[in-house]
């Protein structure tokens, strides 16, 4: 079984947490063009690598950000979203 | 066809030359380079040769001919989609199908079973209705039928599922069948091979060098090779190469399990599909039952599998089919899906010129692998996309005209 850590609650099982995709910056609607905001909603970087996601833990409802290695499939840090994303 | 076999066993040596040539050395150029040799890819360089006449192909493999996702997946064929533009593509690809054995000579084991999409709620019920009504009209063979039906095509089956979710009827499909993987790849990729295209195995692309907008050549771990059109179809890699070529897209990679059983007497005969609890089974020419459930849940570029994966479907499994209770598990493996937001594929043409795109092929690829080698290879000789995959093509996320396949993917993903 793959444990992940919450930063709440602790090492847990990975099927309590909820995985929520790679932590983007929104540009601002009312001032970027169609293709910016196209880029935004539907394009991702899908290339393997280290990434800044959004993950829940949904038993305490804990939201955070886990930094994971996509390929190797290990997690390197987890921690609560500061405001800089 | 039986008789040939005879010479088999009448003869000393091996009859028969070795499958595939090797070729010790890349030449400096081709007029086709195709990334991947796995189905989709083998089969655009047969079309190439066999329809254009353009046998100056090279493909391209990092590890062996169909070691990608051809040989991972679950051999099912159907075309019961549901938006239009699916249909006919897929019940294009249903077609080709059937005569594939006799193209090449060689036994798919393609086997026509026909195929139930179980419903267990109202509103599963109501897209089967719709998705029924879009095949008729496109005259693909198509129905929805009651309980009964289900339980006369499977008898073993627990119709009340464990009790919870009882099945209201089904989308029943009779063309849906089943062929041997590994030997669709093998068909392509003689046939090509035979004509002229060279299968480089062992062989991964390191990078790709565009100039002005334009490819010109590929570094690959075996040397340089200079060329005007590049073919990426690689499944789970896309979005390394397409790094190379700086597109971007919405493609994401998860893993899709499977797994097989030990081999049993035949009893089940059609293939079983159910979305509600993200199952599918068939059982195959040699007994075993092949099943496979929905994606995992988040993104990785890994074809490791997971034991939470076969509790999660064994216990579905049993819900459906309670008196496997018994029965071993004997193999589970991983593929890498390349997703797309509206389950259907990227297509075609890309911002860059000579670079085409065969990609998001997720978990419906392998039903496709004849079309796709089809129009695709129409699309590279023509540079102009094949009629049937002009609502596939990448620059329907920048126009936000979705295709919105999502209700006929075959578990809810």
């Amino acid at each position: 079984m793959k444990i992940m850590t919450c930063p709440l609650n602790g090492p847990r099982p990975v099927s309590e947490f909820f995985y929520w995709g790679e932590v983007r910056p929104m540009p601002d609607p009312d001032s970027c063009t169609d293709a910016e905001w196209a880029d935004y909603v539907f394009n991702r970087n899908g290339a393997p690598g280290v990434k800044r996601e959004w993950w829940c833990h949904t038993p305490s409802n804990t939201w955070f950000i886990a930094e994971r290695d996509t390929e190797k499939d290990i997690v390197l840090k987890t921690y609560f979203y500061q405001g800089d994303a | 066809m039986p008789w040939r076999l005879l010479r088999f066993a009448l003869n000393k040596k091996h009859p028969e030359p070795r499958m595939f040539t090797s070729h010790n050395k890349l030449k400096s150029s081709y007029d086709v380079v195709i990334i991947g040799a796995g189905g989709h890819g083998l089969a655009a360089a047969y079309y190439l040769a066999t329809e254009h006449g353009i046998k100056n192909v090279c493909v391209l493999e990092k590890g062996y001919i169909g070691g990608g996702n051809t040989g991972r997946n679950t051999t099912i064929i159907r075309s019961n989609y549901l938006t239009p533009e699916g249909v006919k593509f897929y019940d294009e690809s249903v077609r080709l199908w059937q005569d594939l054995s006799r193209d090449f000579d060689l036994n798919l084991f393609y086997a026509n079973r026909g195929h139930f999409t179980l419903a267990h709620t109202d509103s599963a019920l109501r897209t089967m209705r719709w998705r029924a009504e879009v095949n008729k009209h496109y005259g693909v063979a198509s129905e929805v039928v009651g309980p009964e039906a289900v339980k006369e095509a499977a008898p073993m089956i627990d119709l009340s599922c464990a009790g919870h979710s009882p099945i209201l009827g089904a989308l029943y499909h009779a063309p849906g069948s089943v062929a041997r993987h590994d030997a669709v790849a093998w068909g392509y990729g003689r046939g090509a091979d035979r004509r002229g295209v060279e299968i480089h195995q062992q062989t991964e692309v390191l990078g790709i060098n565009v100039q002005g907008g334009k490819v010109k050549g590929v570094n690959t771990s075996r040397g340089y090779i200079s060329t005007n059109k590049v073919l990426c179809a690689v499944a789970g890699s896309t979005p390394r190469i397409l790094k190379m070529v700086d597109v971007r897209t919405p493609i994401y990679i998860h893993p899709l399990q499977a797994m097989v059983s030990e081999p049993i007497k035949p009893w089940l005969d059609p293939i079983l599909v159910s979305g509600s609890l993200h199952v599918y089974i068939s059982q195959s020419a040699r007994g075993e039952l092949v099943m496979g459930a929905s994606l995992d849940p988040y993104e990785l570029h890994a074809t490791r599998s997971t034991l939470d994966f076969v509790e999660g479907l064994t216990s579905h499994m049993l819900d459906m089919f309670p008196f496997l209770s018994s029965v071993k598990v004997m193999r589970q493996w991983a593929g890498m899906a390349d997703m797309t937001p509206d389950f259907a594929p990227i297509m075609g043409k890309t911002p860059v010129e000579g670079f085409y795109l065969d990609s998001g092929w997720g978990t419906w690829g392998f039903k496709a692998t004849p079309v796709c080698g089809k129009t695709m290879a129409h699309t590279l000789v023509n540079d102009t996309p094949h009629p049937l995959i002009t609502g596939f093509s990448l620059d329907r996320f920048s126009n936000y005209a979705l295709t919105g396949e999502k209700g006929a993917a075959s578990v809810g993903h």
